[in-house]
């Protein structure tokens, strides 16, 4: 769409760049469609860190640039509430159900450690033969020397049995998850112009009667280490039953919070490594460096670009005083970009030194709770990929998604080549 | 210069000469010690540092403060002893200290 690229070249990206510094506005979606928000970021890191913008399409808010000054907002959770939503805008609609990422303490503790175990390092070592053997069963069913879709073939396709297998979801109706995951980031309040309100409640409501009927059957059979078994039979969340707000926003937490993140760090891997070939060369040579990749693709993708909080209490942060009440956005995009925490940031290096050392899954009691789960999806992945292809060639420009929260890829045209 | 054995979960044990002042955690990342990641970098705000405290030095190093409770309550397999390294400071006090890392961190 070369006009949206004309209007972004002229207008938004040209206005936050060279615009007056109290006016950038790094929260409108079409700077990320574009990829062209690090630059936006870049300007605040230098200029004004910790930036207060008094009047944007999702009202007054704080941009925390900084790593160091996310870690310090994100791990005060006593200061800077999750409720009653984790992302900049709020709901046209005013539909916000509850879920424990938005939530704060005591309730968010209990909720999360009633859903943790499906995801801990004890269940992931069972479930990892299993997985395994679904990349191979994608891998080997591509297409050789043709142009495809990988979002869609593999990077959908994988991430959703990865979230079948979490929910233990019948698998032949595994596409609902993926489904549902869109309606749920359909909304305005992450900056989708004209997302349809009510044909994304509709689809709501039909993703919590289907759950239902699972939670129903899984209450009545020993417990299992699934989310809704987990849940069911928790003494903290079992009545979460009669409480179906709950319980959807609880879902919508446990299915969207895996899907675009997992999905939208393959498809990136596979991007940075045709930007980069000299890294793509450092790994065919040393398939040893896949976990140390991994980290580095998680950072390089920033799969959320921001979380958001409202301030308790006054607070102040490199010299500026964040008023009770004010709405602070922490821009992880723009954390793992920093330059003093880390070095040559705008390069992607696959045996970077420290590489866990990113802010792409957060800090404090939010820390993400699916982080191991979604490393090990990616390292099997590319442990197979290796295995198997010479090369995976990226063809032409990837087409994005247009949100301030999710970033990622709608399409990525690649073309495989097989080993000699 | 204090003493600290850091022990994997399968047993091989590892006694590093460590500096006063510096964190148990930092001791294990500077020695390449593995079983602690330390992703957060020592903030209190990970738990990938988790370990268990030998018994005998559990009145030595004390008890977490809330913060620290409040992550060790996310982390997989917490025990009585269990504690973030990045928050146990070394001093002389804590020479002959042993620590044993979990199988993996969450
Ligand atoms: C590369 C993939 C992923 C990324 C980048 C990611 C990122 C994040 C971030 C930034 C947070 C909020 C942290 C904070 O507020 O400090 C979060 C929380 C969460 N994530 Fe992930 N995530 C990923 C994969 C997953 C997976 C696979 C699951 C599970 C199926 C998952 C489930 C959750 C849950 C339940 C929370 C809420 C935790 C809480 O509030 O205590 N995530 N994630
Ligand atoms: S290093 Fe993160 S909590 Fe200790």
């Amino acid at each position: 769409m070369p006009d949206t690229a004309q209007l972004i070249e002229n207008d938004v990206l040209a206005r936050n760049l060279e615009g007056p510094i109290d006016k950038v506005d790094p929260s409108e979606a079409a700077l990320f469609e574009h990829n062209v928000h690090h630059e936006v970021f870049r300007r605040l890191r230098r200029e004004d860190p910790v930036h207060f913008l008094p009047d944007s399409a999702f009202g007054p808010y704080w941009s925390i640039t900084k790593f160091q000054d996310i870690v310090t907002v994100d791990s005060n959770h006593k200061v800077f509430s999750s409720q009653p939503s984790i992302v900049i805008g709020d709901p046209t609609d005013n539909f916000q159900p509850p879920m424990f990422i938005a939530m704060d303490q005591p309730k968010h503790d209990v909720q999360r450690r009633a859903a943790q175990p499906a995801v801990a390092p004890t269940q992931l070592s069972e479930l990892e033969a299993l997985i395994r053997e679904r990349v191979c069963t994608i891998l080997d069913s591509l297409p050789v020397g043709e142009e495809f879709n990988w979002v869609e073939k593999v990077s959908v396709e994988l991430t959703t049995q990865m979230l079948a297998t979490l929910f233990d979801f019948p698998f032949e109706d595994r596409h609902k998850l993926p489904f549902w995951s869109d309606v749920a980031t359909t909304s305005d309040a992450v900056g989708v112009v004209g997302a349809d309100m009510e044909w994304r409640m509709k689809h709501l409501t039909e993703c919590l009667e289907y759950f239902s009927r699972l939670w129903v059957e899984r209450a009545n059979q020993p417990q299992k280490f699934d989310f809704i078994s987990l849940l069911a039979h928790s003494e903290d969340t079992k009545h979460m039953i009669d409480e179906p707000m709950e319980l959807l926003g609880n879902l919508m937490l446990l299915i969207v919070g895996g899907n675009d993140t997992t999905r939208n760090s393959i498809s990136g891997g596979v991007y940075f490594l045709n930007k980069f070939p000299g890294e793509y060369e450092k790994l065919k040579a040393n398939p040893e460096l896949i976990p140390n990749m991994v980290s580095e693709i998680i950072r390089y993708q920033t799969p959320l670009a921001h979380m958001r909080r409202i301030a308790l209490e006054d607070f102040e942060l490199g010299g500026k005083t964040i008023k009770k009440g004010d709405k602070v956005v922490m821009w992880y995009a723009s954390g793992n970009r920093d330059e003093e925490v880390i070095e040559n940031a705008d390069e992607f290096r696959i045996d970077r030194e420290r590489a866990r050392h990113h802010v792409s899954f957060g800090f404090g009691i939010h820390r993400c709770m699916g982080n191991r789960v979604a490393e090990m999806q990616l390292r099997i992945l590319w442990e197979e990929i290796l295995k198997r292809f010479d090369h995976l060639e990226v063809v032409s420009e990837p087409e994005r998604v247009q949100s301030n929260f999710v970033t990622g890829y709608v399409n990525l045209p690649v073309v495989l080549h097989a080993k000699a | 210069m204090p003493t600290i054995t850091y022990i994997d979960h399968d047993g091989t044990e590892r006694p590093i000469e460590a500096k006063n002042g510096e964190t148990v955690m930092e001791t294990a990342i500077k020695n390449s010690v593995p079983g602690i990641d330390a992703d957060c970098g020592g903030a209190c705000a990970c738990a990938t540092c988790h370990v268990y405290v030998d018994e005998a030095f559990m009145d030595k190093v004390g008890q977490p403060e809330d913060m620290e409770q409040s992550m060790l309550d996310f982390a997989e397999n917490v025990q009585a002893n269990s504690r973030l390294s990045c928050q146990i400071q070394i001093s002389d006090d804590l020479d002959g200290l042993r620590v044993t890392t979990p199988e993996s961190q969450h």
